[in-house]
């Protein structure tokens, strides 16, 4: 049986943060496969957005609904199919990186197997040391597998290249290409669209 | 069931990692056990009549203390979003991490109290009955704590406001408590208290995360 | 399930607001007036009880405000439930607006419980009194709600989060109130229950049930104007209000 093509849709909603309407009447559907960048100053309320498809965050009103069903009613099996990745990484600072990754792979249901992403990432040398003694940059390569253990078909990236060189910024680059060629779903915020952007992309201007 | 143990497992490892978090409430609660017999001066037997008291209020304010290290790390390196992200029901990831609060914080607590009971000529008859009050109540303390904890997450500095909130909830824990303590010192009977003591527990336990995970999604809002 | 149209009703804060200013003057009328009507007939006309004297005459204002004190709690509990399952901000409004009427009422129960103790304990408070504790933590409920409330900026966050301490307290009110009851039954002497009400004769039940029913129209009353209030200061900039005050103003 054919899995139904993922859908992320958003119906006229309203974002409110602080007392003050930021964002009213967007609107917006990704299929599987496509891509949504969110561009804007900021301020724009690119990562309120970002918070509130994922169902952190409350919308002021309309709707958000994945594969048709409102997200802040997703059954807590369904939020599998999510994956958030902010401003802040994740990380428990007193765990090290192999024991952030395996908690955050067995809380998801995922299998804990990162040795070659570790390699992929550069990353072999700190595995076993806390995360506190990591550099901001390896720290976000460490969210990148998270990311990629989360296995997840809708990825919402708040600004992912932050933090990371240019090989890092590649890397992104590709893997979203790979995971959207697989299918899935990516709702990216970004100040530099154009590493991102392909032919097909929706662009949500704030 | 799954999950339940995987967040337990990382608390207890994030506890003892942190250790010295872990002792400052069981040293507060030495520095005010200690501080009473200063400001009394108690003979022995006004000692043995209110040590009662001063150990199982030392004991809830000690726990006051141990409030920041429940969610507070988390809101603010963003892994409390992944929890409440993840597939597993918060309810369930909210009764690991208070668990693991429990026998980290709780537990020295129960092994603590009955050594400085002794020292406030407490009869060692009673210190079973001290530990099995202590047993059923620090389950309830733990969940007020981490409801006040919740409730203050998003706040720069709850700690003020946090006593307010969670020690007149408290109230019945402590009188049911120091009441069962009482009887045994006494050589009554004490099953009532620790009955109730134990109702308040079940209660706690089983409608406090939802409370508790309601207070931290709007937090994080 | 199709709600009636004044459910809806209720969630618009115009209609509300002017609900409220039509149903004021007469909450106010009634509650005042039974309030004036049972204090004058209790301190004046109803017999002395036989046993207290004069000093029971206070039972026609004690247990009405620590009556009333209470309601307000559970109006609290409620309207904040409300608010927060269907996301109501006028219900959060009127949980808002009850908390400090029921904390200054609770006040009351506790300044007016003090003055019914002294000729009976012999000083203004004791504490191992049950209803004196019950109502002081009350308070403690009450005052905490509102500091929770203040610590945040964000409004929707303070209501939000507010509420889950109101639903949380009001399961609790019950807890707390047997437990004070059962630790007082612990102690012998003469703390228990000296404010046995004495049994009351028609005479003072009348006047007893005047100001049962004042208080509570009187907090309604109040319960209303705070209302009011409280939603001209969350609808400020808003199209309906400004309208109102230009409208007022001509």
């Amino acid at each position: 049986m054919q899995q139904p093509v993922p859908v992320l849709e958003a119906r006229n909603i309203d974002i409110w943060r602080g007392g003050r309407c930021l964002i009213r009447g967007l609107s917006f559907s990704v299929g599987g496969g496509q891509l949504a960048l969110v561009v804007g100053p900021n301020g724009a309320g690119k990562t309120s957005l970002l918070r509130v498809l994922a169902g952190l965050a409350p919308y002021g009103s309309g709707q958000v609904l994945w594969n048709g069903i409102a997200v802040p009613r997703l059954a807590p099996e369904q939020r599998a199919d999510f994956v958030y990745r902010g401003h802040l990484d994740g990380l428990k600072k007193e765990l090290t990186v192999e024991e952030n990754l395996s908690f955050s792979a067995a809380l998801r249901g995922q299998a804990a197997v990162f040795d070659s992403l570790l390699t992929t990432l550069n990353l072999n040398d700190v595995a076993d040391r806390e995360t506190r003694f990591l550099s901001a940059g390896q720290r976000r390569r460490v969210g990148l597998a998270a990311l990629k253990l989360a296995n997840a078909r809708l990825w919402l990236l708040d600004e992912p290249m932050t933090n990371l060189d240019a090989a890092g910024r590649a890397l992104v680059t590709g893997w979203v290409d790979e995971h959207l060629r697989g299918g899935g779903i990516a709702v990216v915020a970004t100040h530099q669209p154009e590493e991102l952007a392909r032919p097909g992309t929706t662009l949500v201007e704030l | 069931m799954n999950s339940f143990l995987i967040v337990l497992k990382r608390d207890l490892k994030l506890a003892f990692r942190r250790w010295s978090e872990l002792a400052n409430p069981l040293l507060f609660f030495m520095i005010v056990t200690a501080l009473f017999p200063l400001a009394l001066s108690p003979t022995a037997d006004e000692l043995r009549t209110i040590g009662t008291g001063i150990l199982w209020i030392a004991a809830l304010l000690s726990s006051l203390l141990s409030l920041d290290s429940l969610f507070r790390a988390d809101a603010d390196d963003g892994s409390l979003e992944q929890l409440i992200l993840s597939p597993a029901p918060l309810g369930i990831v909210v009764l690991a991490k208070v668990t693991a609060h429990w026998i980290a914080s709780g537990v020295p607590l129960v092994g603590l109290v009955p050594v400085v009971a002794l020292s406030f000529y407490l009869p060692v008859d009673a210190l079973t009955v001290l530990v099995a009050a202590l047993v059923l109540a620090t389950p309830t303390i733990s969940i007020l704590v981490a409801l006040g904890a919740a409730l203050t997450v998003s706040l720069k500095s709850g700690g003020s406001v946090i006593g307010l909130l969670i020690l007149p909830l408290c109230s019945p824990l402590l009188i049911f408590g120091t009441r069962a303590t009482d009887l045994a010192v006494h050589g009554e009977a004490t099953a009532g208290p620790l009955y109730l003591l134990a109702s308040l527990a079940v209660l706690a336990v089983s409608l406090g995360p939802v409370a508790i995970g309601a207070a931290l999604k709007v937090g994080m809002e | 399930m199709k709600l009636p149209r004044w459910f809806h009703l209720l969630g618009s804060s115009p209609y509300v607001y002017r609900l409220a200013g039509r149903l004021s003057p007469w909450l106010g009328a009634v509650g005042c007036g039974l309030i004036a009507v049972g204090v004058f007939w209790g301190l004046v006309i109803a017999p002395p009880d036989y046993l207290q004297g004069d000093a029971s005459r206070i039972i026609y204002i004690h247990p009405q405000t620590a009556y009333v004190g209470m309601q307000a709690y559970v109006v609290l509990a409620i309207a904040a439930a409300i608010g927060f399952i269907w996301r109501l901000k006028l219900a959060h409004a009127v949980a808002v607006s009850a908390a400090p009427i029921g904390a200054s009422f609770t006040l009351c129960a506790l300044v007016t419980g003090s003055i019914w103790g002294a000729p009976t304990w012999g000083t203004f408070w004791e504490w191992t009194d049950p209803r004196i504790m019950f109502e002081l933590l009350l308070l403690f409920l009450f005052l905490g709600y509102m500091a929770l409330r203040a610590a945040f900026e964000d409004r929707d966050k303070a209501d939000r989060v507010s509420a889950i301490l109101g639903v949380v307290g009001v399961v609790n009110v019950p807890i707390i109130h047997y437990s004070v009851l059962w630790w007082n039954t612990l102690h012998q002497g003469p703390t228990i229950m000296k404010f046995d009400e004495p049994s009351m004769t028609t005479d003072m039940l009348i006047p007893f049930l005047l100001t049962m029913f004042g208080f509570m129209v009187f907090f309604y009353w109040l319960l209303l104007k705070r209302l009011r209030a409280e939603i001209v200061d969350r609808e400020q900039g808003t199209r309906w209000l400004r309208e109102l005050v230009t409208e007022g103003s001509q």
